[in-house]
């Protein structure tokens, strides 16, 4: 068997940051979960003039929630393109990411023993 | 939307609040994909990003069919663990020159599920360096190739040059039960990882 010799002490800052020319638009992560408001809250007429992915989106999102890599894979959008159109139907309020109502998020601790324990459930 | 598209999505439980993510990683056809979809209640979905042949990421509609682009695929698949939580499993491949794309990938995640096959090795160093340089704690999981020499854990260890509290297990990418527990593993020590913290 051939050794790996571990260059972890090799690995210099500036290398992990490369390529990140532009301030990110990622507000949102791959597993963001969104969905569409029911009608009453846009109001009829609050599609016109969206375009054709924009709408597919919108049209999508209408029936439940869903990740952004959940979007972008059933609608065969890239993820860079997928993120930026999901950011302007979010501030169009045609969106609504789904988090919490009021509740801050879970603590980490919290979160892996809910994983742990339905990992543990499925065996 | 045509309904046929509507009624064969498979939406999240309206109870669903939190969401949560691990990658699979794992150099060419080591078994990401049938890990995923082993463990993955959707068909495992593909996602894709077009990325600059120098690794940056393409992320406006201009120029998405320049030839220098080329395109990254990740399979991915969903495990809902709880009314309120749901896990996503991102199969990702191990291609270094894809800084933007991992960092993306690695921000948010609890961790990564390296899988290794033991007949080339070597060919998982890489992927551990990308893993270790995004700071991501992680677990190896050998993937049993039919055929396939059985080393003992230690000689995998020892060429791996793994932390001795790094888990490692085996597994059968084509099979839930085993791929479950080498998940398992890796939670484990996620948790272990999290109390220790100061
Ligand atoms: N015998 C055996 N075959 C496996 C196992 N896991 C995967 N395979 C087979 O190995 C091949 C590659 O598996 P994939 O799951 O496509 O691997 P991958 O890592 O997604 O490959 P890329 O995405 O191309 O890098 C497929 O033909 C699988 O059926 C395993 O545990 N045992
Ligand atoms: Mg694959």
């Amino acid at each position: 068997m051939i050794r790996r010799r571990n260059e972890r002490a090799l690995v210099r800052p500036h290398v992990v940051t490369g390529g990140r020319a532009h301030p990110t638009r990622n507000v949102f992560d791959l597993v963001t979960l969104l969905i569409a408001p029911p009608d009453q809250l846009t109001g009829p007429g609050r599609d016109a003039g969206l375009s054709p992915e924009k709408l597919r989106i919108v049209e999508l999102c209408r029936g439940g929630a869903l990740s952004v890599a959940e979007i972008s894979g059933i609608l065969r959008l890239p993820v860079g393109v997928t993120k930026v159109l999901l950011s302007d139907l979010v501030d169009s309020g045609h969106l609504i990411t789904r988090t919490p109502a009021a509740a801050p998020p879970p603590a980490r601790a919290r979160i892996l023993q809910e994983v742990l324990d339905g990992l543990r459930a499925r065996l | 939307m045509d309904s046929a598209l509507a009624s064969e999505t498979p939406y999240l439980r309206d109870t669903v609040r939190t969401a949560v993510k691990i990658l699979v990683v794992g150099h060419f056809a080591v078994g990401k994909t049938t890990f995923v979809g082993a463990l993955s209640e959707i068909r495992p979905l593909r996602t894709e990003e077009r990325m600059t042949q120098a690794g940056a990421s393409v992320d406006d509609l201009a120029g998405i069919r320049d030839k220098t682009t080329t395109t990254v695929a990740m399979d991915f698949g969903r495990l809902t663990l709880t009314d309120d939580l749901v896990l996503y499993l991102f199969g990702a491949p191990g291609q270094q020159r894809f800084t933007r794309l991992w960092h993306d990938l690695a921000v948010g995640a609890l961790g990564a599920l390296i899988l290794v096959d033991t007949t080339r090795l070597e060919e998982s160093f890489a992927v551990m360096d990308i893993v270790e340089r995004q700071g991501l704690p992680y677990a190896i999981a050998v993937n049993h190739f039919d055929g396939a020499p059985a080393f003992p854990a230690e000689e995998i260890r020892e060429a791996l040059d793994l932390d001795p509290a790094t888990p490692l297990a085996f597994c059968d990418a084509r099979d839930r039960t085993s791929s479950t527990r080498a998940l398992i593993a890796l939670v484990e020590h996620l948790r272990t990882l999290d109390q220790e913290a100061p």
